[in-house]
């Protein structure tokens, strides 16, 4: 057996450690490049949105390459992506292809399922043996999180332009060579300390700007455009509004991104008052979040057609409005093309640095309470 | 007296009998939009987001539409239908995106249902939303049970195999009981096909060319059920699950001679089951043509399709 997966961030990374830990033959698929995008694009439906696309390109050469089986995510709904794998499958069904498609589904909802996917993928370990190892992938990939989170802290202010990139890859090796927990753990610390050595000019001026918005468009930088080396060069302090390990792990307090689920679906009450799948909530109650926090500005990315952040784009310019909070929209595709893309986010910085020249900033309609690192909103009006 | 909208779209052509029996007999004032016509469907193009699907667009026009003549409008918030499946996430953000784009709507009544959380929370979505026309609790009561009773007796005709526009619409259907010419299955969603607007007609073009039309509607929930049980991955959107297994017992069945499956651009879920469906009628050998709709589709190049189409399906039969 042979087995692949999807590219999406540094999930390659998780996988790539728990298949090792559970003695599975594995293929990394070629990174992501037009080719994948291409060949995605061709076979997969016209409509559907640009994540299944993009991993039914992984997946094709993933099988040229000479994978059997197949590893992908499943779902609950109402978001499309829980139908991704089974639409997948009979697309690469029809393609020819011969192979296995594994889907994990969400251990909350479907537990046994969960443990069942993972004995398909290691039908030799016992089930003790596979859950720790995803205990141990899962917290190493939560390390990795918060050097992310750290890099994008610390981008804006470097000395030496590049460094923090260089640094951080430097980190990931470290990481990389960890295998064992209390590893991980000294790994952690040095990797996080390698970054703080990091020359930093605290006083240059700067803008902050949240990222919110779908998980794939956020955590994979090609088909980003790699947004936040992009922006961090521009001397822009940023916060993500989704990591990895947050997203697939089991809590609602979001270790990584220090703000929790109750948290955002508090703030997005006055404008969206129900979940409506996939991150369109998280969507609408952080970037009021960040409005609250001080920030400058909100770039919020979408695929095409993506129903939940759809909503979440109808209910924004309403935010923006009420909150005197500029945020922009990107809707991205297989046609979308990066000159455009830093046209409209040049617009958009200076858009930014002009309202700091006049000293705008986002009105506090209603009351509320920061204290540290936890947030606390208080008041909120039903509307 | 009080005044209520409802505009004439997405669940409209689902659930309307109920929802305006329910208001009536509170002694409410139903208001309903017109008909779908060009000056709604711009007024909906120009104010949705653009990428937004056409049904929901069109839906937009027809809030405005509504929204000078009455105290409330009706926009409930359908999460979910039955146990464990949801509608599609634009219902579940429905009210929200209708309330961020206009500054000037009348008062929205959005109750919330959810099928997850059982049927005592059914009646009390009712019954809240009653609280608000009347203290009665007894005429509440009573105008949820006929409310009950008139959208059961819709769903009975519908099984009956009467289309739903001519229900809806007080047409009158053909005598259709020994039909011996072409039987044509029509799939997607009714908001889509119902809407003689949106679907440039679909239903009276193929009425004209002597074509008995078999929609969704007539095909049993407990064949829907037992239909969906073995696909690999149980469908999570009710809707689409409709559309699915109605579309699986006519190629089980062989109901029809060909299925035309209408699709709006941009919907999220049918750009995914388009994949199965097709899958599904390969396997069975079944002609199927999936139309997309959107708002440059032109009446002509439709005609063109379903024509050819409608040519193909009866070469098959004479052969057959």
């Amino acid at each position: 057996m042979k087995i692949t997966f999807p590219h999406m961030g540094h999930i390659e990374f998780l996988l790539k450690d728990l298949f090792t830990r559970l003695d599975v033959d594995f293929i990394i698929p070629p990174p992501n490049s037009t080719e994948t995008i291409k060949l995605g694009v061709r076979h997969a439906p016209e409509l559907a949105c640009y994540p299944l696309k993009v991993t039914l390109g992984n997946f094709i050469e993933g099988l040229e390459k000479g994978a059997d089986t197949l590893i992908m995510a499943g779902g609950v709904g109402p978001c499309r992506f829980g139908y991704y794998a089974e639409t997948q499958r009979r697309i690469l069904k029809q393609l020819g292809y011969s192979f296995e498609m594994i889907r994990v589904e969400p251990p909350a909802a479907h537990p046994i399922q969960f443990i069942k996917s993972f004995k398909r993928v290691a039908p030799k370990k016992k089930i003790r043996e596979i859950w720790k190892a995803i205990k141990v992938s899962f917290s190493k990939a939560q390390v990795m999180d918060f050097i992310e989170k750290k890099v994008l802290a610390i981008r804006p202010f470097e000395v030496n332009k590049g460094e923090t990139t260089k640094t951080k890859k430097k980190a990931i090796k470290l990481l990389d060579q960890a295998f064992l927990e209390s590893e991980i753990e000294k790994a952690k610390e040095e990797a996080l300390n390698l970054l703080d050595s990091i020359p930093q000019d605290k006083e240059k001026p700067f803008l902050k700007i949240g990222l919110v918005g779908e998980f794939y468009l956020l955590l994979e930088p090609f088909v980003n455009f790699d947004l936040e080396e992009l922006l961090g060069n521009m001397d822009i302090y940023l916060e993500r509004g989704v990591y990895l390990t947050d997203w697939i792990g089991p809590s609602s307090k979001n270790p990584v991104m220090g703000v929790s689920n109750e948290e955002i679906a508090q703030a997005a009450f006055p404008y969206l008052s129900h979940f409506v799948g996939g991150e369109g909530r998280q969507t609408v109650g952080h970037t009021i979040i960040f409005a609250y926090q001080g920030f400058d500005g909100v770039i919020h990315l979408m695929p095409f057609t993506c129903m939940p952040e759809l909503i979440a784009k109808s209910i924004l310019p309403k935010i923006s409005q009420d909150l005197d909070f500029p945020i922009l929209t990107l809707v991205f595709d297989e046609q979308t093309g990066k000159a455009g893309l830093i046209t409209r986010i040049e617009a958009f910085v200076e858009l930014l640095i002009s309202r700091r020249r006049k000293g705008l900033s986002p009105k506090r309609l209603i009351k509320i309470a920061y204290r540290g690192d936890s947030l606390e909103l208080t008041g909120w009006k039903r509307r | 007296m009080t005044t209520v909208g409802i505009p004439r779209g997405l669940l409209y052509y689902k659930y309307y009998p109920l929802w305006s029996t329910f208001l009536e007999n509170l002694g409410i004032q139903v208001v309903t939009s017109p008909s779908t016509n060009k000056k709604i469907f711009l007024r909906g193009l120009n104010t949705a987001e653009s990428e937004v699907c056409l049904p929901v667009k069109v839906f937009y026009g027809h809030v405005l539409e509504l929204k000078d003549q009455v105290d409330f409008l009706f926009i409930p918030r359908i999460v979910s239908v039955e146990g464990k499946a949801y509608t599609c996430p634009k219902f579940l953000g429905l009210p929200d995106m209708i309330k961020a784009v206009e500054n000037t709507l009348p008062p929205i009544l959005n109750p919330t249902f959810n099928a997850k959380k059982g049927i005592r929370e059914y009646y009390l979505t009712f019954y809240n939303l009653g609280r608000k026309f009347t203290q009665n609790s007894i005429k509440i009561a009573q105008a949820f049970l006929k409310a009950r009773k008139a959208q059961s007796t819709f769903n009975r005709n519908l099984l009956k195999g009467e289309l739903l526009s001519d229900i809806l619409e007080g047409g009158k259907a053909p005598n259709q009981d020994n039909w011996s010419g072409l039987r044509v299955g029509l799939a997607g969603h009714p908001y889509n096909i119902f809407d003689s607007y949106v679907s440039l007609n679909l239903i009276k073009k193929l009425k004209e060319k002597e074509v008995k039309i078999v929609t969704g509607e007539s095909v049993p929930h407990r064949r829907i059920e037992k239909e969906t049980k073995h696909l690999p991955k149980k469908l999570f959107w009710t809707y689409e699950k409709e559309v699915v297994g109605s579309i699986l017992y006519w190629l089980k069945e062989k109901v029809v001679d060909g299925i035309v499956y209408l699709l709006s651009f941009a919907c999220g879920p049918d750009s995914l089951i388009q994949v199965l469906i097709e899958d599904e009628s390969k396997k069975f050998g079944m002609p199927l043509m999936p139309l997309t709709i959107d708002e440059h589709s032109g009446e002509a190049g439709l005609v063109t399709r379903l024509e050819a189409f409608l040519d193909m399906l009866a070469r098959r039969k004479r052969r057959k």
